[in-house]
Order: C-alpha cells, then sequence, then structure tokens
C-alpha cells in the first residue's frame, strides 16, 4: 500500500485510508463522511441497530490514556456495523511490564487486527502506529495529547450542519483552554475546510496558543464581546491539572470570566446552539441552567458521534 | 446505431402501473430502491393512489461487494416510514439485471421486521441473473450487450427515459 507521504492519511488514489488528524484533509473527504453519516442515523433508529459491513473484522481500541466515552461509542459504533471489537486499557496491561507501543501493535497485528482505534497521551502516537503497521489495517486517531481529535471535530461539524444546514454565513465560537485543546485544533481545521467565514477563539491569554491568529482565527480575551452576534458557542472541557496549575487563579475566576452563563449566552444569536464535547465541569466552564437548556446540543453530539464513527469506520475498512 | 432502441420509460411505467392496479391493496407498503427506483416509486405511489407513506431503501451498507470496491461514495438514506412487520411489500427497481440489489434490498427490509411478503416491480429486466430473483411485475425485458449498462434518467420536468452507457463507442 502506497501512501501519500506528505499525508499519510490517503492512499494513492487520494482515499482515506487512516484517520489521524483532520488538518489537510480535502473538503471533499470531509463532506463524504458527514453525508454517510447522516445515513447511518436512520440506522440507529431502526429496531435492529446492525448493518453488516464490517462482518469478520476486529476492531482494537487501544486506549493508552483513559476514556469511558469516546472509548464506548467506538465500540458501539463498531458493533452496529457488526465487528468484533476488543477493548485494550494498555496503561494497565504490557505497559506496565515495559513494552513499547510498537511490539504491543506488532503484537496485536499478530493476531488478526483490522483496525486499530488509538488513544494516547502523547502527540503523533497513532502516526507513529499507522506508519509502522500492515498495510492492510487502518488506524483511527481517538485523541492524540494535544494535537488531534479527529472524530470528535467531525462529530461537531455534524450536529453544526444539522441545526444550521451550511456554514457559509456562520459565526462560530470557540470558548476555553484552546492551548492544551485538540478537540479545539480538530475544529478550527474543519471549520476552515468547510469553509466558515468567522471562527472566534475565546479564552484568557495563558490558555491561548501563542500566534493562533496564524491559524485564520479571531482572538478574544472578553467573552461578551466574542460572544456577540455568534450562531454557535462551542464550549471545552477546562482540565481538573489546569484548574490548580499556575495557568489560572481559580476555577471559581475562570467560570466568572469565561463561564457560559445564561446572560452571557444571551449575547449570541437567539437561536444560536451551545455545544460542549464532555464531560462538562458544571459551574467551572458551564452553567448547569445552559447546559441543560433549550439551546444545548451536548446530548444529541453524542448520538451524532456513533454515526460519525460508524461512517469513518466503514469508509476507511472499503477503502 | 447500436443496436435496437431502448423502449419508452413512460409506456413501461403506464404498463407497470396497470399490471399493478389490481394487486395493491390499501396497506400495501411500496417502496423504492435509490436512484432510479424511487423515481418510479413515486410515480406508482401517485397514480395508485396509495395510502401508506412511501419507503424508500438505499442498499449501500448491505451491498455485497463492499469488500471489493468500498463504501459507495454518495449514500443516500433509507427511510421505511410504515410496520414493515406483517405486511405486504412491493420493492421498486429501474433496472433488473444479477439481482444483487434486491437481495441487499430484502437483507436490509428485514432489519427492519419481518414482511407477510414481498413482490418485486422492475422496469427493464436485462436478463443476467446471478441469484434466484424474478420480477413479479415487469415493464419490458429487453437484450443489452455485455459491458454496458441501462440507466433511468429524470429530466427537469419529471419524465423518465432510459439510456444506454457503457464501452461501446459508436463510430
Amino acid at each position: 500500500m502506497w501512501l501519500d507521504p506528505a499525508n499519510p492519511q490517503l492512499n494513492k488514489n487520494g482515499e482515506l485510508h487512516h484517520l489521524l488528524s483532520l488538518e489537510g484533509l480535502p473538503a471533499e473527504i470531509l463532506w463524504q463522511i458527514l453525508d454517510t453519516a447522516k445515513s447511518f442515523v436512520g440506522v440507529t433508529q431502526r429496531e435492529v441497530k446492525k448493518v453488516p459491513l464490517l462482518r469478520g473484522k476486529a476492531v482494537f481500541n487501544l486506549f493508552f490514556e483513559p476514556s469511558t466515552r469516546t472509548r464506548t461509542t467506538f465500540e458501539i459504533a463498531a458493533k452496529r456495523l457488526s465487528a468484533d471489537v476488543i477493548n485494550l486499557a494498555i496503561n494497565v496491561s504490557s505497559q506496565t511490564k515495559g513494552e513499547s507501543v510498537l511490539d504491543t501493535v506488532a503484537n496485536l497485528s499478530a493476531m488478526q487486527a483490522d483496525m486499530f482505534v488509538v488513544r494516547h497521551a502523547a502527540s503523533g502516537a497513532p502516526h507513529l502506529i499507522a506508519r509502522h503497521v500492515a498495510p492492510d489495517i487502518h488506524v483511527i486517531n481517538a485523541g492524540d495529547g494535544r494535537h488531534s481529535h479527529p472524530t470528535q471535530g467531525l462529530l461537531d461539524m455534524f450536529t453544526i450542519r444539522h441545526y444550521k444546514k451550511d456554514f457559509s454565513s456562520l459565526r462560530v465560537a470557540i470558548v476555553g483552554d484552546i492551548l492544551h485543546s485538540r478537540v479545539a485544533r480538530s475544529q478550527i481545521h474543519a471549520l476552515t475546510t468547510l469553509g466558515c467565514p468567522e471562527i472566534r477563539v475565546i479564552g484568557p491569554k495563558t490558555l491561548l496558543p501563542s500566534h493562533v491568529e496564524n491559524l485564520g482565527v479571531h482572538v478574544h480575551h472578553e467573552m461578551r464581546k466574542g460572544l456577540k452576534d455568534v450562531d454557535v458557542v462551542m464550549m471545552l472541557r477546562l482540565q481538573n491539572e489546569r484548574m490548580q496549575g499556575p495557568l489560572l487563579p481559580s476555577a471559581q475566576e475562570f467560570y466568572k470570566y469565561y463561564g457560559l452563563t445564561e446572560d452571557k449566552l444571551a449575547l449570541a444569536k437567539p437561536d444560536a446552539i451551545v455545544l460542549h464535547p464532555g464531560p462538562m465541569n458544571r459551574g467551572v466552564e458551564i452553567d448547569s441552567s445552559v447546559a441543560d437548556g433549550r439551546q444545548s446540543v451536548i446530548l444529541p453530539q453524542v448520538t451524532f458521534g456513533i454515526a460519525i464513527r460508524m461512517a469513518v469506520m466503514s469508509i476507511l475498512a472499503g477503502n | 446505431m447500436p443496436g435496437t432502441p431502448l423502449p419508452d420509460a413512460e409506456q413501461l411505467l403506464k404498463a407497470l402501473t396497470d399490471q399493478m392496479r389490481p394487486e395493491v391493496g390499501p396497506e400495501t407498503g411500496l417502496i423504492g430502491i435509490h436512484t432510479g427506483g424511487v423515481w418510479l416509486a413515486e410515480r406508482l405511489h401517485r397514480d395508485l393512489n396509495l395510502k401508506v407513506p412511501l419507503g424508500t431503501l438505499d442498499v449501500s451498507f448491505y451491498r455485497d461487494d463492499y469488500e471489493k470496491i468500498g463504501l459507495h461514495r454518495d449514500v443516500k438514506t433509507s427511510d421505511i416510514p410504515f410496520e414493515v412487520e406483517g405486511r405486504h411489500l412491493i420493492l421498486v427497481d429501474d433496472v433488473l439485471y444479477t439481482g444483487r440489489t434486491i437481495r441487499a434490498a430484502m437483507n436490509e427490509l428485514f432489519d427492519y421486521g419481518r414482511p407477510a411478503s414481498i413482490r418485486l416491480a422492475a422496469l427493464v429486466d436485462r436478463g443476467g441473473r446471478e441469484l434466484p430473483v424474478a420480477a413479479r411485475f415487469l415493464g419490458a425485458a429487453v437484450t443489452v450487450a455485455p459491458g454496458r449498462s441501462i440507466e433511468l434518467k429524470r429530466d427537469s420536468d419529471g419524465r423518465l427515459s432510459l439510456a444506454l452507457s457503457g464501452d461501446e463507442h459508436v463510430a
């Protein structure tokens, strides 16, 4: 299998072979995934929520970093495609015995794996694995370090498209800890590729990457200004370790300036939607009345996440 | 000019409608297979004055050539807005050929429930069956050279017509 050295996600026909990052993926492939996911939403609403596409295939969930929600939605997606799913929480198995990541992967490949879903605390780990697996094995990045979380970015795009239909006239705000967020990076790349004309990032200086404006986004430090007239508000999770760390005075302080409350949300358009990748810190980045309010699409995001992962897996396994 | 001209799709559809009229009841479920089958089913549904809403199927998730050619690029959404369990169904497709699309469609339908029966309506049958599938209602049988395919087209006024495509070049 020849993979494009400049973009090792694509095969020689320009088709998706691995999903490692949304950066550098052509719009055509993003639209293909979003369109396919739409058809899978129908499948998940039926009596029998399964299709036979991946029958006989083995999908290995390799989670080098704990995650319940992402692992579960990948597992549900693979099972709805009729694949066999093997879940491995690696931090509690061979890694503690000193086995390297590539040795783990080589051993699992020898068990006839067809696909690896990889979550790792180190940026680039899924790329490393993708470079070393046999040519007929597909790798999906389920979140690596601060780098990328492509299926989360895709399910966010699916959710926005579901409610707003079209990206070409949207004003979107991404709020919170942009610096440490692989989700934010994936969102910015996807929104840009899909033609969103105005992306704003909102957060304290200490939680914004330097030169973030080079990604083509507008930077705001004052949330009330940043939310003015936006169509979509994408909240990010504030990681626990940041709440105690040197970058922020306190969680309460963060809530005061950057927590999404009803009165701040009122500055956005009246029909603006609110997204959050979960799990939420209620009372830190988002108020409960907003999280459970009429503009929240946080639970539909979870449902759409299954359809997106079904779409990605079935497109990869077919290429 | 190549072979005999293709029959007129509008006339075939009329013949198909007449065949089906005495065979459908108030509870019959009509299901078109994307894309040509859906166009036909929309017309049949209207002209037969059926009360049960029209169903549509995209069989991409059930095709037996997924391993070979991967997932179809332009998957449409299947939508069966009625109870399949215990219902008499009629599947509608434009061109009946190997029978593999019909096999995939039947597999998908059974994931919605156990129908009382499934019959098949096709606009044209070009032979070449690879599975034991036959149309109960048929517009016409046609002969087409191997390597060529027949396609149903719909113009901006909704008029249906048949066209040949494929390898053979006309000098």
